[in-house]
């Protein structure tokens, strides 16, 4: 009785949502808090802000208890809160010039002013499963706090850091982006148009999709186009951000974000004078997501290709249009929807060319247009 | 009564977007009525619904309705389907309509893959939630290729198109989504209407708005337009062809039916898949009074409405919001009766 199953209505609606409730409380232990979730699973609150592109850790966080933990679903839900939010101010532009930096590294030189930062990574990490972790509790966790000691001198680290790409700028051998390229879009109040502005580029990469924006960045790397990068420059830490405000006279510091920048540089191409450079890929996100950072930078530099014949992250369009998660989920979730209409419709049409098909082979020649009128 | 009555819209403006949002679709509607078929790009905001269920119908929607409004919501043709129910829930939320599952008594029919059998009149708007604006999407992924081709309204390819198509099946194979020329300007996807709808959208005495809320599109068919099935001379735009079928309903032979299977009999039913004439019919055949409901028949051959139906005022008309229980009985009934009918 499959009609009645797709056509329930209210009734279901509501038991369903019930339903949903029940099973993320069912197995009986404590229910998780907000505050836990920000704290301890902050890279998916990270990721949440960054693709639900609203800057609000406590609310990420709910969001992906609400969600079961599914990072799209508490995207989305952000995002639509978001949508629902006035947009009083628009912030100074923020120079990561002035970061205070958790972690710093470059891919592309060994020694960088400032040194390397590693800061809090797994990179070098064995990932063997942490059986300890099974018998924290907030005692083992004190005793570990206790023991922690920073090994870093803090008078030898600086407050800020020079950017790696000012060094080979100064050389010059970076290319600059052209002045055409400075145009402001708000991709929230306008819908994208082709060929885009860099803004509008940027706006749409910084809120992708991790995992899309790595696929197609990675298609790249892989040989789908030809740029290879390399990572100048990774960083993560904070960023003041300041708004101008009527009634002050000077900007007003309103707090600070946590940001992951990667500066991707690559192969050469020719300048305005024709002379070879290097160019710059630039990815920024909100909170710590060094892969989508990356991934932004790789794409915002396989999007300025020049080739002729493009790969698919080299086509604007194609990147811009399909890294958004909750517009894709959107569609791809969709197809749970009834399409009997649709479906009635297609089966009209296979079952009238199966007949002419049965038509002419019996005949024993290709399908003939037939009569008008009919 | 009851949800019917329900004004709380607390939290949110009314009908949720702010004004600032609606304005800007208001004007983007105005400018897709004055250019008839041409695709205008506007803002669309995220809402609390999924990107790919309407958000497109359920911005204009939201964007036009006021509170004198009745409104009607329908996925497939259908009422009582879970994501109709949402976005009336959604709408009814936030702005306290009252809402109908009449045809006739509707000033605001959002709707999904449908068109309703019964003819609708100039005091009625339909908005019909669009997945894929484009209509030569069949022949080009590009967007910026596209408009551009809209914008030299060379449609060649498309023509190509469906000339392959009967070279190769002897048929042009699309189902639903027929792409259509109107006012002899643009061509549009008229969304996933079947065919059977198409001819409706021709010079209709309602305006149908569409729109596209992950692709960010707005897009009308004004009254009184021409609204053009691509069809070659010696190749003529069909609809789909129910020819024997009758509906298990309510006997219907002139509607847009859905096929089914009864589980128990493994047998083949077809049913009305505009559910809200089928019902009307249904009681209106309880009382001996079909001719009333005279459906606007073969959509190639539409039949004017009924002249009261033009002349009774919406106040007067019930506003009925069957509850879900009831519509899960009438859908319990259906198989029931095709057991009956084995």
């Amino acid at each position: 009785m499959g009609y009645v199953a797709v056509a329930g209505g209210e009734e279901a609606i509501t038991n369903a949502e019930a339903l949903v409730a029940f099973y993320r409380l069912k197995g009986g232990s404590t229910p998780v808090q907000v505050r836990q979730i920000r704290e301890q699973m902050r890279l998916a609150v990270d990721k949440v802000m960054s693709e639900g592109s609203l800057y609000a850790p406590g609310i990420a966080a709910l969001a992906l208890k609400q969600a079961e933990g599914d990072g799209i679903e508490a995207s989305f839900i952000v995002r639509a809160y978001r949508a629902t939010q006035p947009r009083r101010y628009v912030s100074l532009p923020v120079d990561t010039r002035q970061m205070r930096v958790i972690r710093r590294i470059s891919g592309a030189f060994q020694d960088v002013p400032g040194g390397q930062v590693l800061g809090p990574t797994r990179d070098y990490t064995q990932r063997l499963v942490d059986f300890a972790l099974l018998g924290e509790t907030p005692e083992l966790a004190a005793g570990f706090f206790k023991k922690i000691g920073v090994q870093t001198s803090r008078s030898a680290l600086p407050d800020t850091f020079p950017k790696v790409i000012d060094l080979l700028r100064r050389e010059g051998l970076m290319a600059e982006p052209g002045d055409r390229d400075r145009a402001l879009s708000d991709i929230t109040r306008e819908a994208i148009s082709f060929p885009c502005n860099r803004s509008a580029k940027l706006q749409s990469l910084a809120r992708g999709e991790t995992g899309v924006m790595m696929a197609l960045a990675y298609s790249s790397m892989r040989g789908f186009g030809d740029i290879h990068p390399y990572l100048g420059e990774l960083r993560v830490g904070t960023v003041p951000l300041f708004i101008n405000h009527r009634a002050k006279k000077h900007p007003v510091y309103l707090g600070p974000v946590l940001v992951t920048e990667a500066e991707i540089i690559s192969g050469q191409y020719e300048d305005d004078q024709g002379i070879p450079k290097l160019t710059l890929g630039y990815g920024l996100c909100f909170g710590h997501n060094e892969l989508k950072a990356i991934a932004m930078g790789v794409l915002d530099r396989t999007m300025q290709s020049q080739a002729p014949q493009r790969a698919p992250a080299e086509d604007e369009e194609f990147v811009l249009y399909h890294i958004d998660g909750i517009e894709s989920s959107g569609f791809s979730a969709h197809w749970k929807l009834p399409h009997y209409v649709t479906f009635q419709s297609t089966l009209d049409r296979l079952r009238r060319t199966q007949k002419l098909k049965e038509e002419a082979d019996t005949l024993g020649r290709e399908p003939e247009p037939e009569t008008p009128g009919l | 009564m009851g949800v019917n009555q329900n004004r709380k819209h607390r939290g949110y403006n009314f009908a949720f977007l702010d004004e600032n949002t609606k304005r800007e679709i208001r004007r983007k509607l105005l400018k897709a009525v004055a250019i008839p078929g041409y695709q205008v790009p506007f803002a669309s905001p995220e809402l609390p619904i999924a990107r790919g269920w309407g958000t497109g119908g359920l911005q204009i929607t939201m964007a036009i309705i006021g509170p004198g409004d009745v409104l009607k919501v329908i996925d497939q043709g259908c009422d009582g389907s879970v994501n109709a129910v949402n976005i009336r829930k959604l709408l009814v939320k936030t702005t306290g309509v009252a809402t109908t599952f009449d045809t006739n008594a509707a000033s605001i029919i959002q709707t999904r893959h449908r068109i309703p059998e019964e003819a609708m009149r100039q005091d009625q708007i339909l908005v019909l939630q669009v997945p894929i604006p484009e209509p030569l999407r069949y022949v080009e992924a590009s967007e910026a290729k596209t408009r551009e081709m809209h914008g030299e309204m060379d449609y060649s390819r498309m023509w190509v198109y469906l000339y392959e198509n009967i070279v190769q099946y002897g048929e042009i194979t699309i189902g639903a989504r027929y792409p259509s020329l109107v006012n002899r300007r643009y061509l549009i996807d008229p969304s996933p209407i079947p065919r059977w709808d198409v001819p409706k959208l021709n010079q209709a005495e309602t305006l149908y708005l569409f729109g596209a809320g992950r692709e960010k599109r707005i897009y009308a068919v004004p009254p009184h337009t021409l609204a053009e099935p691509l069809e070659f001379e010696d190749f003529r735009f069909r609809v789909e062809d129910f020819t024997g079928r009758s509906c298990i309903r309510c006997g219907a032979t002139d509607t847009y039916m859905n096929e089914m299977y009864d589980s128990s009999s493994g047998r083949k039913l077809f049913v009305c898949s505009d559910s809200g004439y089928c019902d009307r019919r249904r009681e209106q055949s309880v009382t001996q009074n079909l001719a009333c409901a005279e459906p606007t028949g073969h959509p190639l051959g539409r039949v004017p409405p009924k002249a009261e139906a033009l002349v009774a005022p919406i106040q007067e008309r019930s506003r009925s919001y069957p509850t879900a229980s009831k519509e899960a009985g009438a859908l319990e009934q259906v198989v029931i009766e095709g057991k009956e009918a084995r």
